[in-house]
């Protein structure tokens, strides 16, 4: 029972710890604050929800060799984190990127800039 | 054996974070930090959900709701400011 | 209405500790969500509740659906794309512009969002007509047709919101 526990918190754990270091890598990585943040939303996004599932199923497995509810309290809890941190996320990138671009910083070797066509303004970078 | 695990993993985000710095301070423009200051909240709320784990308290669960809760309001102000609405 | 029950549900279901709730945090939760969706309705006027469209069971399951099934698949697609990205660094970045011709606001938010979490693609801007301002890390085609962007997302928006 402690093994198999320990095996399925150390997978979930792992590949976490691999999309969050990723999502960090990414941030020195990358040459614009777009392709940034591409990276650091979507991969830490990821490797939390990652986190929160191994809290979990060490809860579940706790949960069923010793029998007490505040095992289940903690699932809910991180549940109701991991939603928030879900939609939050990507909200937060959504304003940032539209903040940047309102503030006239250019993606760098962009191909097409439909936005700034738009708003009629030439790109300065290509 | 769970909780070793767990221990090893704050360790580990812990250096993450401090990793962030670097683009924090160095970011050539104002966006460039503000992701960063998101990558850095997302990590602390998942530090803050290993550690409700490992010390077995359901309060740091809320209080990763209320951070996630937060950091969105701050990043959301920051984006404000950028822009020059305020 | 919809924001009074989410949130005494929400309190309900964060001050829940394993045994029965006590009655008086019955009375705190409702004076709360008396609060928050007074205060709600100052801030969004145009909003209106509808019994049929917010609590119909049906729509809730369908939006658990989404979430768990082809949402949940595209976020590891996106994330894997993404890892190789990082690692080989290939990029060929630029700003597209969809019009997926969505009415309402939160139809649009669930939208913006899904974007944002699938493979190569982030939301920058919707403009007021309903276009959406599109940045994609791998530019594939200059006016690229909706399906290239975000599959079959526009319709399940449309299902769940609209």
């Amino acid at each position: 029972m402690g093994i198999l526990e320990g095996i399925v918190v150390l997978v979930f754990l792992l590949v976490g710890i691999f999309f969050n270091s990723l999502g960090v890598l990414s941030l020195y990585r990358f040459p614009d604050v777009y392709t940034r943040m591409h990276g650091a939303t979507k991969c830490s996004t990821f490797g939390t929800l990652f986190t929160g599932f191994s809290v979990i199923v060490y809860s579940l497995f706790r949960y069923f060799s010793v029998g007490e509810t505040r095992f289940l309290v903690l699932i809910i809890h991180t549940l109701v984190a991991m939603a928030i941190l879900l939609v939050t996320n990507a909200t937060g990138a959504h304003a940032i990127a539209r903040a940047a671009h309102r503030s006239r910083i250019d993606p760098k070797f962009a191909v097409v800039d439909r936005l700034a066509e738009k708003e009629g303004r030439r790109r300065a970078s290509l | 054996m769970s909780i070793t695990i767990f221990s090893w993993t704050v360790g580990i985000y812990a250096v993450l974070i401090v990793l962030i710095f670097g683009r924090l301070i160095a970011g050539p423009t104002i966006p460039d930090r503000a992701v960063a200051l998101d990558t850095m909240n997302s990590l602390v709320v998942a530090i803050m959900i290993v550690l409700a784990a490992v010390y077995d308290s359901v309060v740091m669960e809320d209080i990763a709701v209320v951070y996630a809760g937060l950091s969105f309001v701050s990043t959301m102000f920051i984006a404000r400011y950028i822009e020059g609405g305020m | 209405m919809f924001v009074f029950f989410a949130s005494f549900l929400m309190y309900l279901v964060l001050v829940w500790s394993g045994g029965k709730i006590p009655p008086v945090e019955f009375a705190v939760a409702f004076l709360i969500a008396t609060v928050l969706a007074l205060s709600a309705r100052t801030w969004i006027p145009s909003y209106r509740f509808s019994f049929l469209k917010t609590l119909n069971p049906l729509r809730w399951f369908t939006f658990l659906y989404y979430v768990f099934v082809p949402f949940g698949v595209a976020l590891c697609k996106a994330n894997i794309d993404v890892a190789i990205r990082v690692i080989t660094g290939k990029i060929r970045p630029g700003i597209v512009k969809i019009t997926p011709d969505l009415k309402s606001d939160l139809a649009r938010m669930i939208l913006a969002d899904s974007i944002t979490l699938t493979p190569g693609t982030l939301t920058v801007d919707v403009d007021d007509e309903g276009n959406f301002y599109v940045h994609w890390i791998y530019v594939q085609d200059e006016n690229p047709s909706e399906d290239a962007i975000y599959g079959s997302f526009a319709s399940w928006a449309r299902r769940l919101a609209d």
